[in-house]
C-alpha cells in the first residue's frame, strides 16, 4: 500500500479492500470483538442523543452555537492537561478533560450572549469570533504542551478530528447516560421547549421562565457536545447536532414526529459510519459519521415528499404546465373569436371540430418551441386538441374548456378592474397572475358578486391580440 | 538584523497582507450578517485541497489553491442553494455544508496519509506560518536583482496579490457593494444584481480564506475575517472610517500576535516559541472584547458612564427640588430625612456632597437649606415639572391624580427650546399647577 509521491497515477488509486461478508456480518451484530461493539454502541447512542436535542437547538436557532461551543473547549482540554500534570494527577484522566471542557464550552457560549448582546454585532460574527480566538487559544495551549516534551499531546489532538478507537467502555456507559439523560429530559420538558422553540413571546407572557428553559436546553446541548468530542471530533460535533434535524425536517411539519425521525437518522449514521470505519482501514469513524449522515441529509432533501426538492420542482413542472395549457387554450379561443365577426358558421370546418391554423399560434407567448409542442401533445392526450399536419383543430371538449378559462379570464379582470382600481391597459396582465388560482367555488362567488352572466363568456374588455402585439389603448 | 530580514520579517509580511484583505472583506461580511459564510467557506477548503492533491498528485501551489478555490465557491452555491430550496434557515444550512465538506476533506486525508503523503492534518489548524523563510543576499547591492526576488517565499507573494485583488475588487465596486449591503432591493433595480455582486464577493472572499489558510490555518482566518471588522464597529458608523480602521486593527493584531507568540515566552523565560496563528486569532478576539468594553461611545463602559452621569444629574434635580418643596410649605429637611427619602442613600450622600461643595445647598447643623444660586436652579426646575404637569391635563388629558410621576420623569427634559413649546402649547401662561401650587 505504501505508494510514493514520484507515481501520481497510483494516488487516484482509490481502490480498497473489500471486507468479506461475515466480516460485515459480524460488525454489524456486534460479533466483531468487544472493542468494536463498544465503538458501535456509543457511537449510536451518541447519534441518537444528538438528534433529539439537535432539533430544539435547530428549531431555536442555535445550531451555529453549539460549534460555538466546541470550538472553545479545545483550550478548555489543554489547561486542564497542563492543570492535572501540574498537580501530579494523570493529566489524560477524561473527567478532568471533560470538565476543562465543559467549563472553557460555557464560556465561550457566554461571551458569545454578551457580545450579541451589545448590539452593535449579529449573533453570527460574535459566533465566528469566539470559535475562532479560543479554538487558537487552544492551539497556542496545546503548542505549550507539544514544546514542553512530555510527547502527551497526541492523546489530547485527537480531541480535534476525534477518535472513536480510544472508546472505552466506561465511555460508552457515560454516552449511555447521557442519551437517557437527552430522552428523558426532552420527553418531560417537551412541552416547554416546543412553546420557546415556537413562540418565544407567547411562552414570556404565558409567565413561562423562557431563560431558565432555555438554560435548560442548553445544558443538554453542552452534555451531548462533550460527551461527543472524543469519538467525533471538536470539529464535526456540530454536525450530528446539525445534520440528522435539518434532514427530519423535510419529512414533516409535527415535532414529536420530527424528534423520532432526527434521532432514528442520527442512531443510524452513528451505527453505520462506526461499523464502516471498523471495517475499512483509515476511514476515521467521526467523518465517516458524518457522512453518512450527510447522505441521509441529501436523500431527503431531494426525496421527501412534502418539502424535498424532487416534490417541490414536479408541483412546479405541474403548475406550470397548467398555467400554459391555460394560456394555450385561451390563445386559441381569442383567436376564433377575432376571425370570426358574424357567428360561429365559419369555424366548423372539422367535424365537431374548430380550427385554427398552425402558423397563427407560432409567437405564442414566446415560450419554446418544445414547450409549444409538449402542450399540444399534452392537450390532444385529453382530447382538447386535435393535431393535423397543418392546423390545430380545437375539438368541441376543448372549446368548452377554453371558454371556460377565457371567461375565468375576463371575470378577473372585470373584477380587477371594478373592485380593484387596476386601469383596463394593465387589467391584462394582473389578471394573468392570478386566474389559474381560482377554484370552480371561487369563480362562482365572483360571478355571483359581479353581474350574473350565466355561462356566457363575458366580452374582452381590451382589444385583443397575442402577448407582443397587444398595444396599450 | 539578518535573522529578522530571514525569520521574522517574511511571516509578518506574509500575515499581514492576509489579514488586511480578509479585514476588509471581512467589513462586508459582518455588514450583511453573513459573518459565517467565511467560517463555512474557510472549513470547506480542506477536501478542495486535499482532493485536488490527489487527483494531481502535485504539491504545487497554484493546484491546491485551485482546489480550494473551486471547493469554496461550491459550498458558498451549496448553502445558497439549501437555505432557498430546502427552506431550512441559514445557519443549519452553513452548517450542514461546511461540516459535511470537512468531514469528506478529513477522510480524503486519511487516505493520503495512508499513501505515505505528507500532508499534515495539523498544518491544516495551524497554517505554517513559522515554516516562511527567506534568505536574503548578503551584499546590499544584490538586494533587487531578480534571482533574489525569486527566493521571496511564495506565500508572501500569493498573500501580496491577494491583497491587491481584494483592493481592486472593493474598489471597483465600492458604491455598488455598499449600496447592495444596506438596500438589496434598490440595488437590484438600479441595475446591479446583488445576487450577482454576492456571489461575486463570495468568490472573493474564497480566494482570500485560501492564500490565508495556508499561512494561518482554516479556523484560524476566521478570526482574521471577522475580528477586525467586528471591533471597528465599535468605533465608528461610516463605512469608509470603518474600513480603514479594520486594516489598522489587522495590523495590530498581527504585530501583537507576532509578538506575544514569538517573543512573548521568552519574557517568561520559556524557551520555546508558542503557536504564532493562534496567538493572532487570540489578539483578534481580545480586541474585540477591549473595543466592546472600551470604545469611546458605544463602548460598555462608555454608556454605563453616561447612564451614570444622567442618574446622577436626575438625582442632583431630584435634591433641590425636595429642598425647595419643603421650604415653600415652611419647612426644614434634615440631612437623614433627605437620605431616606430616595433610593440608593449613598448615591444620594455623594451627591449632596457635590451640590455643597458647588455651593447650592448649606447645612447649618442638621438642617439643610438652598443657596440663592441653589434656589435658581430649583425653581428652574420644579418650573419645569409644574408646566409640564398643566400640559398633560390641560392638553394630553392626563387625570389629575395620576400627573405627578410622569412629571416627575417629564422634568428633567427642561431645554428651554422645550419650555418655550411647552408655554406655547398652554397658551397663555398659567400660574398655578393642576394641584394648585404656585408655578415659579
Amino acid at each position: 500500500m505504501s505508494l510514493t509521491l514520484s507515481s501520481p497515477s497510483s494516488l487516484v488509486d482509490l481502490s480498497f479492500q473489500v471486507p468479506t461478508i461475515s466480516a460485515i456480518f459480524s460488525v454489524l451484530t456486534l460479533h466483531a470483538g468487544y472493542n468494536a461493539a463498544i465503538v458501535v454502541v456509543g457511537t449510536t447512542l451518541l447519534g441518537v442523543a444528538a438528534g433529539i436535542i439537535g432539533v430544539f437547538a435547530l428549531l431555536r436557532e442555535r445550531a451555529l452555537m453549539a460549534d460555538a461551543l466546541a470550538h472553545s473547549a479545545l483550550p478548555g482540554l489543554g489547561i486542564a492537561f497542563l492543570v492535572g500534570t501540574a498537580l501530579g494527577i494523570d493529566g489524560k484522566s477524561l473527567p478532568l478533560l471533560l470538565c476543562g471542557a465543559t467549563l472553557f464550552g460555557v464560556l465561550g457560549t457566554v461571551v458569545v450572549q454578551l457580545l450579541s448582546r451589545l448590539r452593535r454585532l449579529h449573533e453570527d460574527a460574535a459566533i465566528g469570533v469566539v470559535l475562532s480566538s479560543f479554538f487558537g487559544l487552544g492551539i497556542v495551549v496545546m503548542s505549550i504542551i507539544q514544546n514542553s516534551g512530555s510527547g502527551e499531546e497526541g492523546g489530547l489532538s485527537h480531541f480535534i478530528y476525534g477518535q472513536t478507537a480510544a472508546l472505552q467502555a466506561r465511555d460508552a456507559f457515560l454516552t449511555l447516560g447521557a442519551a437517557a439523560l437527552t430522552v428523558i429530559a426532552s420527553t418531560l420538558l417537551l412541552k416547554e421547549f416546543r412553546l420557546v422553540c415556537f413562540d418565544e413571546e407567547f411562552a414570556r407572557s404565558d409567565g413561562w421562565r423562557v431563560s431558565r428553559i432555555d438554560l435548560m436546553m442548553m445544558t443538554l446541548v453542552v452534555i451531548v457536545t462533550v460527551i461527543g468530542l472524543q469519538s467525533v471530533g471538536i470539529l464535526l460535533i456540530i454536525a450530528l447536532l446539525v445534520v440528522p434535524p435539518a434532514a427530519a425536517r423535510f419529512w414533516t411539519e409535527r415535532l414529536p414526529v420530527m424528534i423520532g425521525v432526527s434521532a432514528a437518522i442520527g442512531g443510524v449514521s452513528g451505527y453505520v459510519g462506526a461499523s464502516l470505519s471498523a471495517l475499512f482501514p483509515r476511514f476515521p469513524a467521526g467523518a465517516v459519521i458524518v457522512v453518512v449522515a450527510g447522505v441521509f441529509f441529501f436523500l431527503s432533501f431531494a426525496f421527501a415528499p412534502a418539502r424535498g426538492v424532487v416534490a417541490l420542482f414536479v408541483r412546479r413542472f405541474l403548475l406550470r404546465t397548467r398555467v400554459t395549457e391555460d394560456h394555450l387554450l385561451r390563445e386559441l379561443y381569442e383567436r376564433l373569436e377575432q376571425s370570426n365577426g358574424d357567428g360561429d358558421s365559419l369555424l366548423r370546418i372539422g367535424e365537431g371540430s374548430r380550427v385554427v391554423s398552425l402558423p397563427e399560434l407560432s409567437t405564442y407567448r414566446g415560450s419554446t418551441p418544445f414547450a409549444r409542442w409538449l402542450h399540444r401533445m399534452l392537450l390532444q392526450q385529453k382530447g382538447y386538441l386535435t393535431l393535423t399536419d397543418r392546423s390545430t383543430l380545437l375539438t368541441e371538449r376543448g372549446y368548452l374548456a377554453a371558454a371556460r378559462k377565457v371567461q375565468n379570464h375576463r371575470l378577473w379582470e372585470e373584477y380587477l378592474l371594478t373592485h380593484a382600481d387596476i386601469p383596463a391597459s394593465h387589467v391584462d396582465s394582473s389578471a394573468d397572475l392570478v386566474e389559474h388560482t381560482l377554484s370552480p367555488e371561487v369563480v362562482e362567488k365572483l360571478k355571483r358578486k359581479l353581474r350574473q352572466r350565466g355561462t356566457a363568456v363575458p366580452e374582452s374588455l381590451h382589444p385583443l391580440g397575442s402577448a407582443f402585439e397587444r398595444e396599450v389603448p | 538584523m539578518i535573522d529578522f530580514l530571514s525569520i521574522d520579517l517574511p511571516p509578518l509580511l506574509a500575515a499581514l497582507f492576509a489579514a488586511i484583505s480578509c479585514a476588509l472583506l471581512g467589513n462586508y461580511l459582518v455588514l450583511r450578517k453573513i459573518s459565517l459564510m467565511g467560517d463555512a467557506i474557510s472549513h470547506s477548503v480542506l477536501p478542495g485541497v486535499v482532493v485536488a492533491f490527489l487527483l494531481s498528485g502535485s504539491r504545487a501551489g497554484g493546484v491546491m489553491f485551485l482546489g480550494a478555490a473551486i471547493a469554496g465557491i461550491l459550498s458558498a452555491l451549496l448553502i445558497e442553494g439549501i437555505r432557498r430550496f430546502g427552506k431550512v434557515e441559514s445557519g443549519a444550512s452553513m452548517g450542514v455544508v461546511f461540516s459535511l465538506f470537512f468531514a469528506v476533506g478529513i477522510i480524503a486525508m486519511e487516505q493520503a496519509a495512508a499513501r505515505s503523503v505528507d500532508l499534515d492534518a495539523d498544518c491544516l489548524l495551524h497554517g505554517q506560518l513559522e515554516s516562511i523563510f527567506w534568505y536574503p543576499p548578503l551584499e546590499l547591492s544584490r538586494f533587487f536583482s531578480w534571482s533574489t526576488l525569486a527566493l521571496i517565499p511564495s506565500e508572501v507573494v500569493i498573500a501580496f496579490l491577494t491583497m491587491l485583488l481584494t483592493i481592486g475588487f472593493l474598489k471597483l465596486f465600492s458604491k455598488e457593494l455598499l449600496l447592495s449591503s444596506f438596500d438589496p432591493e434598490l440595488s437590484t433595480s438600479l441595475g446591479f444584481s446583488s445576487t450577482l455582486l454576492y456571489q461575486l464577493l463570495m468568490v472573493v472572499v474564497a480566494c482570500a480564506v485560501v492564500a490565508s489558510f495556508r499561512i494561518v490555518g482554516s479556523i484560524l482566518v476566521i478570526s482574521m475575517l471577522i475580528s477586525p471588522a467586528a471591533s471597528a464597529r465599535f468605533y465608528t458608523e461610516r463605512m469608509k472610517t470603518q474600513l480603514v480602521m479594520s486594516v489598522f486593527f489587522a495590523a495590530i493584531t498581527v504585530f501583537c500576535g507576532y509578538t506575544a507568540g514569538a517573543f512573548g515566552p521568552l519574557l517568561f523565560g520559556y524557551e520555546h516559541s508558542v503557536s504564532i496563528a493562534g496567538m493572532i486569532a487570540v489578539s483578534g478576539g481580545v480586541l474585540l472584547v477591549f473595543s466592546s468594553l472600551l470604545a469611546p461611545q458605544r463602548g460598555v463602559l462608555a454608556r454605563k458612564w453616561r447612564q451614570r452621569r444622567l442618574a446622577l444629574a436626575v438625582r442632583s434635580d431630584d435634591i433641590l427640588a425636595l429642598l425647595y418643596r419643603t421650604e415653600e410649605q415652611g419647612g426644614h429637611l434634615s440631612r437623614s430625612k433627605l437620605l431616606a427619602h430616595f433610593f440608593l442613600p449613598k448615591r444620594t450622600a455623594h451627591v449632596l456632597r457635590q451640590l455643597l461643595a458647588e455651593g447650592l445647598i448649606e447645612e447649618h447643623g442638621v438642617q439643610l437649606s438652598l443657596t440663592p444660586s441653589g434656589k435658581a436652579r430649583a425653581e428652574q426646575c420644579v418650573r419645569s415639572h409644574r408646566l409640564w404637569e398643566s400640559y398633560l391635563v390641560e392638553t394630553a388629558a392626563v387625570d389629575r391624580d395620576h400627573v405627578h410621576p410622569m412629571a416627575e420623569r417629564l422634568e428633567h427634559f427642561n431645554t428651554e427650546e422645550l419650555e418655550g413649546a411647552l408655554e406655547q402649547a398652554l397658551g397663555e401662561l398659567p400660574t398655578k399647577d393642576p394641584h394648585g401650587k404656585e408655578i415659579p
